[in-house]
């Protein structure tokens, strides 16, 4: 692993208040270990569990843990699930939020990696990417042509290279909080929201990262998904382009 | 007076009687009712006059006019279920502030408990 090179985050933002939000659905046996992670890390950041409606001990796991804990009372997507953690961070000030999944599949140490590219302030949204540079991410052939579908349509309508679409680990600064907390897809939200993002004059910036395989629970792509997942997501985009 | 003429003027007169029943004991809001009374009308109106059915009809090349009345009654159908998709959406759309809403309120519960059981605390010592 190769987070264990990685230095401890320190405090780089002393005057900056950072939530860390865990969008969390059925992941009581990964959510623990995703929680201490980033307590070893990023010490110095608030933690917000969105339970999305779980029917495990999601929920139970969050609240012993002592961590913040919005809980839904009924599942509303990962996009809804989120958009909760942007209200939250808007109304307590923060001035940073950090998208990191419940699932245990992001590296806590990295998250210094977005830090300082946010931290230059040359950027409003910088995305951990899997493709950027280190290569030890190897997805199967579909995923591949997914993958590269939603890169080339992204980057064209962006206008940069965007290589990791779909990453859901992320951090923003106020102006994406405010910003996300009144706008945020729904069902898939991630190539979207830098659709709009990018609309409302947001710059966009990657970051490269590692990604694990799940610590536990059940991923929720399967082949005939991921083609609902493909047409929906494309026709949202271009329905955004269509939105005045 | 034939079958055809009887039957219709029957189904659109009991649609328009079913409407504004469900709006009068309050079941159906004004709002969503609009456009049921509206379709109503209009197909009780094209029933009983055959004279206007068939210049319609003749209007838009349709050979029997009585069918004018299907289509009328598809396209007013049509409408009813691309406006009641577009409520859907706007309700789905509040469901999920609410949610969200309650969500963020037990959050704000619970740390006022625990910052007021930590206050109690710090009397006691």
């Amino acid at each position: 692993m190769p987070n264990n090179k990685l230095p401890r985050v320190v405090l780089i933002f002393p005057m900056n208040k950072i939530l860390i939000i865990v969008p969390a659905y059925n992941e009581e046996e990964s959510l623990h270990g995703v929680i201490q992670d980033l307590r070893s890390h990023v010490p110095q950041a608030d933690i917000l569990v969105v339970d999305d409606g779980s029917g495990d001990r999601t929920a139970t796991v969050a609240r012993q843990s002592g961590v913040k804990l919005a809980s839904l009372s009924f599942n509303l997507g990962i996009g809804g699930a989120m958009q909760t953690g942007f209200q939250y961070a808007r109304t307590k000030g923060y001035d940073i939020a950090i998208q990191f999944d419940g699932d245990g599949q992001h590296l806590a140490a990295e998250i210094g990696i977005l830090l300082d590219k946010l931290q230059k302030g040359t950027a409003d949204i910088v995305i951990g990417s899997r493709f950027l540079d280190r290569g030890d991410y190897r997805p199967s052939f579909f995923r591949r042509i997914g993958i590269s579908i939603f890169s080339t349509v992204l980057s064209t309508i962006i206008g940069i290279p965007v290589t990791d679409t779909t990453s859901g680990f992320r951090a923003v600064n106020r102006r994406v909080i405010e910003f996300f907390s009144c706008v945020y897809p729904e069902d898939y939200p991630e190539v979207e929201s830098l659709v709009l993002l990018h609309r409302a004059g947001m710059t966009i910036a990657e970051a490269p990262v590692h990604m694990r395989d799940r610590t536990g629970g059940r991923s929720s792509i399967t082949p005939i998904r991921s083609a609902y997942y493909m047409v929906k997501v494309l026709l949202a985009v271009f329905v955004d382009l269509l939105k005045k | 007076m034939d079958i055809v003429k009887i039957l219709a003027i029957a189904g659109s007169a009991t649609l328009l009687f079913m409407v504004l029943e469900l709006i009068r004991r309050g079941r159906l809001k004004e709002r969503y009712s609009l456009l049921w009374l509206f379709s109503g009308i209009v197909l009780l109106v094209l029933s009983l006059s055959r004279s206007l059915l068939e210049y319609f009809s003749q209007l838009i090349g349709i050979f029997y006019p009585p069918s004018l009345l299907f289509l009328i009654a598809f396209v007013f159908l049509l409408l009813i279920t691309l406006h009641f998709s577009a409520v859907i959406s706007g309700l789905s759309e509040k469901n999920k502030r609410l949610t969200q809403d309650i969500a963020l309120l037990h959050q704000a519960v619970e740390e006022l408990k625990q910052s007021s059981t930590e206050q109690v605390k710090s009397l006691d010592e």
